[in-house]
């Protein structure tokens, strides 16, 4: 079966006055239908970058240098822009992780709500108000009738978030790409957010990618998690395989980094220095420097996803080093 | 750890004015306004340990953290360091005092002043309170960089010239230059990647352990809370409801507020824990609801809820503020 979401060796580049930076390097996962991929890593490692790529909205000078994306067996990266925003909010929603900058706040939640209905969907107005408050009513907006009139300020922090998931899912669309979407949120309130957007997708049979540095909120959603490290991909598999016994040196690390609610450590791992600058990037392996395992060949070339046992892939040459001995 | 204690909060009370400008209010005829950021709130903290407090955005936790080092002046209620009552009618007092407290930010990137090298900005309490003159201050300022993994050469540079945790680490240098005893961190990590937090939470830890230092942690993280603390006060709209033992709080919540803040809590563990569905969102602090603010998101609401605000009852490990609790109590010892 195809995937839905097929991105094949994307690189995008930044065009500097010093020299062109590439900010994603030859970065290729799928994304199955009904799936919930986790996107994870730390600021600037291309989380937001690779999700802004695969619908089109890389801000410029960013742009697209290499690599196909591909949605459900057709190309979509070098798509003219009118069809391109044809497939934006239709076949693929977005979350942000800003509830307030991704609604406009002068007009109406039911404004909005009708006007991305109808741009994408040939009903009539009165339908699409129907519908609209259907879909509050389901993201859990109590009194959605009545409050659909209100305008963005009217909504807490939480609410809002429900009305931009409302509003990404109004078209139906196969994938949703959820940017950080409970960041800005309070925990209890996270939670309850994280719960809608499961479960209306779910429902609904949209694929999720959810980016988040967040490792909690992707170990209670994914069903498979990827790990981005400057740009790079570092390791992808199963949500558990990953979090419980992380193949990578660096997703090791960074497991063993977060604190947790169950175990009293005196210290947590660290690990030492910090992600390369763009312009920095070591030879070889991007994790090397930093890497408690590190070996000659790791300084000199850069390892390739490979694939191990469980669906997962992991580029490190210690894996790598392991498949040849064993061939 | 020695039991003596080093910061006591009593009946802490900070009302901010929101008032509309006098003319609006003499022409709508409206009452002046105003909200209530803390009320009540009292708390001891030991010599030597790590006291967090913990709630949700608008609880009051920074509100009260610029009073401790005083940022801010209370509106009511007392706050005692080592022995002595914080005046903040008198200069020459809270400058004495003021040495042996600072406080660490959350924003690295606000903190500090963008024009100022850093050796100048981790030198200026040591000028501020005459600690040291002439080259023994670039020399401190040296042992103090080397003391949160940084070089002494980063003395020359600006912050622009460090990362985010980079940054943090000159924060704590500065904090450490008058020789303080205790530390006020407000959300010290929540700006930084999981892997630099990692890095300066250990640091904080290492150095609390070289120094004898003392903490007041505030966070919204649980997780960090727990990793840090020895006790923890949970805030809910301006008011503690609870204060225990870190371990205490986290096997056997009392309050059901800290109850429903630890089931939202992500589970990395996998455990395949259900987190409990929690309802509603923290009520505008302008506007809190009669009796315990809780009330309309407790799962555990009695009618008193509505009408009486609850007295704190001591707990096994310190004290929770609940009727249900109490109520709870009170069958068990029939």
């Amino acid at each position: 079966m195809t995937p839905l979401l097929s991105v094949r060796d994307l690189i995008v580049e930044f065009p500097t006055r010093r020299g062109t930076l590439r900010a994603l390097d030859r970065v290729s996962f799928d994304i199955a239908e009904g799936e919930v991929l986790g996107m994870v890593g730390e600021s600037g490692a291309g989380k937001s970058l690779t999700g802004a790529a695969i619908i089109g909205l890389l801000e410029p000078p960013g742009r697209i240098a290499g690599g196909e994306i591909w949605l459900r067996g057709a190309r979509i990266d070098n798509l003219p822009r009118e069809k391109m925003r044809r497939i934006r909010g239709r076949r693929i929603g977005m979350v942000f992780q800003d509830p307030l900058t991704s609604l406009n706040p002068l007009y109406t939640v039911a404004q909005q709500l009708i006007e991305t209905i109808r741009t994408h969907m040939d009903v009539s107005e009165r339908e699409a108000r129907a519908r609209a408050v259907g879909l509050l009513d389901r993201v859990g907006i109590p009194a959605a009738a009545r409050r659909i009139d209100d305008y963005p300020h009217h909504f807490s922090g939480g609410m809002r978030q429900r009305v931009v998931i409302a509003l990404a899912l109004a078209a139906e669309p196969e994938l949703v790409i959820a940017d950080e979407p409970t960041t800005a949120l309070d925990v209890s309130v996270q939670a309850q957010i994280i719960d809608v957007l499961k479960e209306i997708c779910a429902e609904r049979g949209a694929s999720v990618m959810l980016i988040t540095h967040d490792m909690g909120v992707i170990a209670e959603t994914a069903d498979r998690v990827a790990v981005l490290y400057a740009g790079r991909l570092a390791e992808i598999g199963p949500v558990r395989d990953v979090i419980q016994a992380a193949e990578h040196p660096y997703t090791a690390g960074l497991m063993g980094s977060i604190p947790t609610l169950t175990q009293e450590a005196a210290r947590l791992t660290q690990i030492p220095g910090s992600m390369p600058r763009l312009n920095a990037i070591p030879q070889g392996c991007a994790f090397n420097p930093r890497c408690p395992r590190v070996f000659d060949q790791c300084r000199t070339a850069r390892p390739e996803l490979v694939a191990r046992a469980g669906a997962r892939q992991v580029a490190c040459w210690l894996y790598e080093k392991e498949a040849q001995n064993v061939g | 750890m020695s039991g003596d204690v080093l910061l006591r909060v009593e009946g802490l009370t900070r009302r901010f004015d929101i008032s509309k400008p006098w003319l609006n209010r003499v022409v709508e005829r409206a009452q002046k306004q105003y909200l209530t950021a803390n009320a009540d709130v009292s708390f001891e903290i030991r010599r030597g340990e790590t006291f967090a407090l913990v709630g949700e955005s608008g609880s009051g936790k920074s509100t009260i953290a610029k009073m401790i080092v005083g940022l801010l002046e209370p509106s009511a209620g007392r706050i005692h360091f080592d022995g002595h009552e914080m005046d903040f009618a008198s200069g020459a007092e809270m400058r004495k005092l003021r040495r042996r407290f600072q406080m660490i930010f959350q924003d690295p990137f606000a903190s500090l002043n963008p024009r100022w090298r850093v050796g100048d900005i981790i030198a200026e309490p040591i000028h501020t309170f005459g600690l040291l003159k002439g080259a023994e201050v670039t020399r401190e300022v040296g042992r103090l960089l080397d003391l949160v993994g940084l070089s002494s050469a980063d003395a020359g540079k600006f912050p622009h010239e460090f990362s985010g945790g980079q940054r943090q680490r000159i924060a704590i240098a500065r904090a450490l230059s008058s020789k303080p005893e205790f530390i006020v961190c407000d959300e010290p990590t929540s700006a930084l990647d999981v892997s630099v937090q990692a890095q300066i939470l250990n640091l904080m830890r290492d150095l609390q352990d070289e120094f004898g230092l003392t903490y007041l942690l505030i966070s919204h993280d649980l997780s960090v809370v727990r990793h840090m603390s020895n006790r923890i006060g949970v805030l809910y709209l301006g008011r503690l409801v609870e204060v225990a033992e870190a371990r205490a709080l986290f096997t056997d919540p009392q309050h059901p507020y800290t109850r429903m803040l630890l089931d939202a809590v992500p589970d990395l563990a996998l455990s395949g824990r259900r987190r409990r569905p929690v309802t509603g969102e923290i009520p505008n602090p302008i506007d809190p609801p009669p009796g315990c603010a809780f009330h309309p998101r407790c799962p555990l609401v009695m009618d008193v809820c509505r009408q009486t605000l609850p007295q704190p009852r001591a707990t096994a490990s310190g004290h929770a503020s609940c009727h249900a609790v109490a109520a709870q109590d009170a069958l068990s010892v029939d």
